[in-house]
């Protein structure tokens, strides 16, 4: 269930714009895989090029290839609509359906995919609302709004939303910067959980996120303002905090930075 | 952190304090000029809810027959009688006719263009449907009695065969048809563009976050829409469809072009004749005695009360899912 992505000679455009150059690196499956460097160094980007969600931006196009285990994403007759429903994502804000109950939010994924029965869909969304650590919260009001909940249980019932069609990997992007440290705590549990059945990539700025919640860590960086990311180095994430091969990933971890 | 609890408690005093007065004396002036505009609105709603009524009980207290139930407008005859319910009745199926065409329509072409138009095609679609929104209403009553009417001949033969057996459709009478079904079509070719115009608004503003929501589950263009923009814009173009019917309870000349009055009820809507409110005021209202100009102002009157009606009505809709609205999101 879980796969391993290849990614090879990714370059990827906004418009004229060049926002990161040959990217080349692989994610290891059953692994939580840590995208860190400055702002503006293309982690987003790199990130969205992975379920297609890149080139639903205005201008945005992507050269070169992602491999899913043998597959590339980028191929003509890969419909990018069958990608995102293997990819799954979860964003920096959380964002449940505003106008759907706490249930539909779950099921929303599963509705898209078929028909099922109440039954199925009633056990498919328990499972995942334990899943991302929020059952015992919401069990009681599966059919109030999804946007009632406080922002850390709202980003679990993305979470939730995003699992509960078995994806075969898991992007998320920052997903605990706007959550409170107990929420962030909740959302760092739980990916240590997930990446047992899950491929994991996440964005993060937070340094001892990184190192707390990845198996390995890749550090981006970008030589100018303006000019496109690039892939720096790529290592297991207890090397890349104590002993970086490359200098600019020190000076970026020990925060002598620019 | 540490700079920031530093500077901020402690600005230079007197410039706080100038700073601060300016923003009161601003704050006063804006009070001041809405609440004034506020009542002054409240004022002028009352104002024109009492010179109707007023005018309308004048009326109403010379006729002897049910004002509410009467088929007949006559109220310069010896012993006048005059009654809304043919207008009402007009009225009301005229609307409902052009809101159900007109709605679906406008949503389709906002959707169109806001969501599935090339950038390319998408940006003179817009402003062609903003100037249409514009055009005055008497060029499409104009075209309406020019070519609508004739052209709905065939449509009207094609209802009648088809869906005849429902009664409502069924054409008693040849020839061209004048009739209520005419003028509903044509309220609806001229409400489309405004509710288009507003609900493609509306459909723009929709978060792009919500929509990357659906577009990462694997959502296909159409199920973002049914996942993310429909829900979003309900409220926008419930409003949008209450702009449209306002348009259409009130439209006066459009209607007094295609219509052939008369002061009867028919179920059969594709059959000449009927009446609406506003088409009776204009029609009556310069040869009408005074008597029969205050039996046009309590007909006028009871158009507002629809218009009131209709309006709470739809508030209520949007309330009543509030929570769900993606307000407090
Ligand atoms: N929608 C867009 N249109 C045009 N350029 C964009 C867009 N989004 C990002 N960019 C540009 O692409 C580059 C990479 O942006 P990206 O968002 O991937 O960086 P990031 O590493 O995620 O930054 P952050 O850590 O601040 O989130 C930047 O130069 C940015 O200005
Ligand atoms: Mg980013």
């Amino acid at each position: 269930m879980a796969k391993r992505i290849d990614v090879s000679g990714l370059t990827a455009y906004y418009s004229a714009h060049k926002a990161i150059e040959d990217i080349s690196m692989t994610v290891e499956p059953r692994s939580v895989t840590a995208f860190i460097g400055p702002s503006g160094c293309g982690k987003s980007t790199l990130l969205r090029t992975l379920n297609r969600m890149h080139e639903v931006t205005p201008g945005g196009r992507v050269e070169g290839k992602v491999l899913l285990d043998d597959e590339n994403l980028y191929s003509s007759s890969v419909d990018p609509v069958t990608v995102r429903r293997t990819v799954g994502m979860v964003f920096q804000r959380p964002n449940p359906f505003p106008t759907m109950s706490i249930f539909d939010n779950v099921a929303a994924g599963l509705r898209l995919n078929g028909r099922y029965k109440k039954s199925e869909l009633n056990d498919v969304v328990e499972k995942s609302l334990k899943g991302a650590n929020l059952w015992n919260e919401v069990k009681d009001r599966l059919n109030k709004p999804g946007s009632g909940l406080s922002g850390g249980q709202q980003q679990r019932l993305c979470i939730a939303r995003a699992i509960a069609v078995e994806p075969q990997v898991l992007l998320m992007d920052e997903p605990c910067s706007a959550l409170d440290p107990i929420s962030t705590l909740a959302i760092e549990d739980l990916i240590g959980e997930l990446k047992e059945r899950f491929t994991i990539v996440i964005v993060t700025h937070n340094m001892q996120q990184a190192a707390r919640v990845s198996d390995r860590t890749a550090f981006f960086n970008l030589s100018a303002v303006g000019q496109p990311g690039r892939l720096i180095e790529l290592d297991e994430t207890s090397r890349i905090f104590s002993n970086p091969s490359v200098q600019a990933t020190e000076d970026y971890i020990s925060g002598r930075f620019g | 952190m540490a700079i920031s609890t530093e500077t901020s408690p402690a600005p230079p005093a007197p410039r706080k304090r100038v700073k601060q007065s300016t923003g009161r004396a601003g704050d006063k002036v804006f009070l001041g000029l809405s609440r004034g505009s506020g009542i002054l609105l409240l004022v002028l709603m009352a104002s024109i809810a009492a010179f109707l009524t007023y005018r309308s009980v004048l009326a109403i207290s010379k006729d002897d027959t049910n004002f509410l139930t009467t088929f007949n407008w006559d109220p310069a005859a010896a012993k006048p009688t005059f009654g809304i319910a043919v207008l009402l009745f007009g009225t009301v199926v005229s609307s409902v006719i052009a809101m159900a065409i007109a709605v679906p329509v406008a949503v389709g072409i906002a959707l169109f263009i806001s969501h599935y138009a090339p950038r390319r095609l998408a940006a003179p679609l817009a402003y062609v449907v903003d100037l249409l929104a514009a055009v005055p209403s008497i060029i499409y009553g104009i075209w309406g009695a020019l070519f609508l009417v004739p052209y709905l001949e065939g449509t009207n033969l094609w209802l009648d065969q088809y869906l005849g057996w429902t009664y409502i459709f069924d054409k008693t009478e040849v020839g061209v048809a004048r009739s209520i079904f005419t003028v509903g079509v044509l309220l609806a070719i001229m409400i489309l563009p405004i509710i288009t115009s507003v609900s493609r608004e509306v459909f723009l503003q929709v978060p792009r976050i919500n929509e990357e929501a659906a577009l990462a589950l694997g959502a296909t263009r159409w199920e973002v829409i049914r996942l993310s923009v429909l829900p979003f814009g309900r409220s926008g173009v419930i409003s949008a469809s209450m702009l449209g019917l306002g348009r259409a309870l009130g439209e006066t000349m459009a209607v007094a072009t295609v219509l052939s009055p008369s002061f009867l009820i028919s179920g059969h809507v594709l059959d000449a004749g009927g009446g609406t409110f506003a088409q009776n005021i204009a029609a009556k209202f310069d040869e009408a005695n005074p008597l029969g100009r205050d039996a046009l102002i309590a007909s006028g009157l009871v158009l507002f009360i629809l218009t009131l009606l209709v309006n709470g009505a739809a508030r209520m809709i949007i309330a009543r899912r509030k929570e769900y609205s993606g307000a407090n999101a």
